[in-house]
């Protein structure tokens, strides 16, 4: 998955690779990524997106989507 | 209603996207700049450095300029942002609205800076003389 901002300090990557079920939803990944990263829980919010449109936390994700974490955003 | 919606790592075009949205049928162009500015809560900004997640900020900006034309009626509207590091007085962001009357073009202008700072997936960090920080990513 893509990492932007921040999270991609705190993963030290601009894309990162996780294991997942088949089932899974955009939740149970956030729970996998704060397991492996809690520095994502500082943070004031963040959001993940799949296949470029803001996912909620009962989205299932799919092997083939394209995953991104949205840090807090801050253009203009 | 037509849009013009860039993300570009080079200097932004102020006349030119002026110039794109005039329309002889348009009355008023309302137009927003965001600059660079050389101090934060009270602290000297060195430069900002912008990074896109740039298909999904552009779809998230065709939506605003959707979402922006359906609530007023407006002629053109332009969106660009820049990318890359930025140095202070630089634009990071150009809107351009025409429409018949200014109101229209005033409130959709506003409407769509406002929402492209929350929604459009961009990142800002600012660098200080003794560290860098991305901005709003903590509480």
């Amino acid at each position: 998955m893509l990492a932007f901002g921040i999270a991609k300090d705190i993963f030290g990557a601009s894309s990162i690779g996780l294991q997942l079920s088949n089932d899974a939803n955009v939740s149970n990944l956030k729970y996998l990524l704060e397991q492996q990263y809690p520095k994502l829980k500082q943070l004031r919010s963040y959001m993940v997106a799949v296949n470029n449109e803001y996912a909620l936390d009962g989205d299932t994700v799919h092997e083939r989507d394209e995953i991104a974490i949205i840090p807090p955003v801050s253009g203009g | 209603m037509t849009t013009q919606i860039e993300i570009s790592a080079s200097t932004l075009d102020l006349s030119a996207c002026v110039d794109w949205v005039m329309a002889p049928q348009s009355g008023g162009i309302d137009v927003f700049i965001g600059a660079v500015r050389d101090v934060t809560k009270g602290k000297a900004v060195m430069r900002l450095e912008f990074e896109a997640y740039r298909n999904m900020a552009i779809k998230e900006m065709e939506k605003i300029a959707n979402e922006a034309a359906a609530k007023w009626p407006v002629q053109k509207i332009l969106i660009h942002h820049r990318t890359g590091v930025l140095q202070i007085g630089e634009i990071p962001v150009i809107i351009a609205v025409s429409a018949a009357h200014r109101d229209a073009a005033f409130d959709a202008c506003r409407y769509i800076i406002d929402t492209l700072k929350q929604t459009v997936p961009i990142w800002k960090k600012e660098i200080f003389e003794d560290g860098e920080v991305w901005v709003a990513a903590h509480p």
